[in-house]
């Protein structure tokens, strides 16, 4: 079986996609994703995902998923004044 | 100095025997795991090495100890220098070791010698990954295929008699084990009247002479080597 492995770098980090691996079963994953992933300390916590259970966009729809995104400015937040003295904005 | 050598060889052993494995499993996972425990074996082997080297006395260091020293110096249980048949038989010799180092290190991590016990407390981490990783793999081999079981009861069967040589902590080394082998549905074998014995002496199978001129043929051929 195939599976994605997600691992989570650090405390307050959120888990992210790092690769797949092979494995007879989600408890073996989970060991093999440490070995294979997590060799030089990359990681705190550690998903695996059935790669059958990711429901995936097709590149063949990108342009009706992604192209419209691109002409709408107003959903970007670029017509707000920051106001003064706001660091973390 | 010979418990330190004994402990040290059964890792230097061991982790020669796994790494074997290194190309050869069934998938690269699985050849990166056993990779990782022979090297976390192949660590262990080199503090206890040096430190065995310095309670000796005599200036050996770890180099001396482990490329210098012919098959009857060796202070190993006879379990871990025993060749692999099959992947069955790496799995239950890393299951019979394993609960044996994870018991022995737990034991010197806290106990009198600082030392040993630095040096345990590392190991006994590691230890109970390879315990972890031989039990799952037990399970589904021994719950597994048909071809599969049948491998694991005769890898078990072939392995079980050099178990009685570790001696240390039988009764929780057997809790262990008899678990493992409960849930892999496998039946523990009987104890053999008369087992073999004498590592710990440096009797060994020609196994271990065959295994040491590989490990030692670098050393040999180019005297202080070094990477």
């Amino acid at each position: 079986m195939l599976f994605e492995v997600f691992v989570r770098p650090r405390r307050g980090l959120s888990h992210t996609h790092v690769g797949s691996l092979h494995a007879p079963d989600p408890e073996m994953a989970l060991r093999n994703a440490r070995d294979v992933y997590t060799r030089r300390q990359e990681g705190v916590s550690i998903w695996v995902v059935p790669a059958e259970s990711i429901t995936a966009s097709s590149p063949d729809e990108k342009d009706a998923f992604f192209d419209p995104a691109a002409d709408k400015v107003y959903r970007h937040p670029t017509f707000y004044e920051v106001p003064e003295g706001a660091p973390h904005l | 100095m010979t418990d330190v050598l004994a402990l040290a060889d059964d890792a230097l052993v061991a982790a020669q025997r796994l790494a074997w494995w290194c190309s050869r499993a069934h998938d690269l996972e699985e050849d990166i795991a056993l990779a990782n425990i022979a090297l976390d074996q192949l660590g262990a082997a080199r503090l206890l090495l040096t430190y065995a080297g310095e309670l000796e006395g005599a200036g050996r260091d770890e180099d001396a100890l482990a490329y210098l020293r012919g098959p009857d110096e060796f202070r190993n249980c006879l379990l871990v220098e025993l060749p692999d048949e099959d992947f069955a038989w790496a799995i239950t010799r890393l299951l019979f070791l394993s609960a044996h180092q994870w018991l022995r290190y737990g034991e010197l991590a806290a106990g009198p010698d600082p030392r040993l016990a630095e040096i345990a407390a590392r190991a006994v981490k590691e230890s109970a990954y390879h315990l972890d990783h031989a039990r799952l793999w037990t399970k589904r081999l021994g719950d597994g295929t048909p071809e599969s079981r049948r491998r694991m009861t005769a890898a078990v069967a072939g392995l079980w008699p050099f178990t009685l040589e570790l001696v240390e902590n039988r009764a929780a080394w057997l809790e262990i084990v008899d678990g493992a082998l409960a849930d892999a549905t496998l039946e523990r074998p009987a104890d053999p009247a008369d087992p073999p014995t004498g590592g710990r002496a440096g009797r060994h199978t020609p196994h271990l002479a065959a295994l040491l001129e590989e490990m030692q043929s670098l050393h040999r051929a180019h005297p202080g080597v070094t990477w």
